[in-house]
């Protein structure tokens, strides 16, 4: 148990001290992106009230968007590290384990491209407001 | 690994937290991806979230977030000032009650707006 809450030491260097840093600083940030998203949308808005044009709303105001890159990025690394450290915790075969963190690897290549795709793309056009840059089909 | 007490609990309830909350994230990602489908796909299926069980599963998600956000910040706390280890118990059970002070209200503006 390496990562553990009471005066465990910390790691002494390499990736794994970056990754402890990592955890603490990106977690102190996603307390205050994450509940204050779930409390824009889940308090305020309401899921009965999102959709498509709540999105086209919401990003008219710049810092939202910047609000969601910063808080998708930090949460797919802290939240991708976190299961890393699960899996190098439980799977005991080092072919295995290599085999499921590159899996894993691979998946957060696909979910911070699929991720942060539509934040850097949506793009309100005129006016209105209500048609977007599309990147699908 | 751990000899049991509020230390395991937090380390364990930590742990499952983050991975169920970790999966999540993969989810949403792939709904939230849709949008770039145009009104029509991205309306439909975010409709989806609308049904009552993922209404509930969003309110067993707040209260993963809550627990992991504070018991993250118990961690942080031990780790900056080493010298809290002789009361981390203790504010793992003061975590515990602002977990509950917070969770209960939203909880409940949440189920209301499900009935």
């Amino acid at each position: 148990m390496r990562y553990g809450f009471q005066g465990t030491p910390r790691p002494a260097g390499g990736f794994e001290l970056f990754s402890w840093f990592f955890m603490r600083i990106s977690g102190g940030l996603l307390i205050v992106l994450v509940l204050g998203h779930l409390a824009v949308m889940h308090l305020i808005a309401g899921v009965h009230r999102i959709d498509y044009d709540f999105v086209v709303q919401r990003y008219r105001n710049p810092i939202w968007r910047t609000w969601d890159f910063a808080m998708l990025f930090l949460a797919l690394l802290h939240g991708t590290n976190g299961l890393r450290i699960v899996i190098e915790d439980y799977v005991q075969s080092k072919k295995w384990r290599l085999a499921a963190v590159t899996a894993l690897g691979a998946v957060l290549f696909v979910v911070i491209i699929m991720g942060l795709l539509p934040i850097l793309t949506f793009v309100p056009i005129g006016a209105g407001g209500m048609e977007v840059v599309q990147h699908g089909p | 690994m751990y000899k049991g007490g509020e230390g395991m609990w937090a380390w364990l309830f930590h742990r499952i937290a983050g991975v169920a909350i970790a999966l999540f994230l993969f989810l949403h990602v792939f709904d939230i991806y849709l949008i770039g489908w145009g009104r029509d796909v991205f309306n439909t299926v975010i409709a989806l979230y609308r049904h009552p069980l993922f209404e509930l599963g969003a309110i067993a998600l707040i209260a993963a977030v809550l627990f992991h956000a504070l018991n993250g910040i118990r961690i942080i706390i031990v780790n900056l000032f080493p010298p809290a280890t002789t009361i981390q118990k203790h504010m793992f059970y003061a975590e515990l009650v602002i977990v509950a002070v917070v969770f209960i209200p939203v909880a409940y503006v949440m189920l209301s707006r499900l009935i």
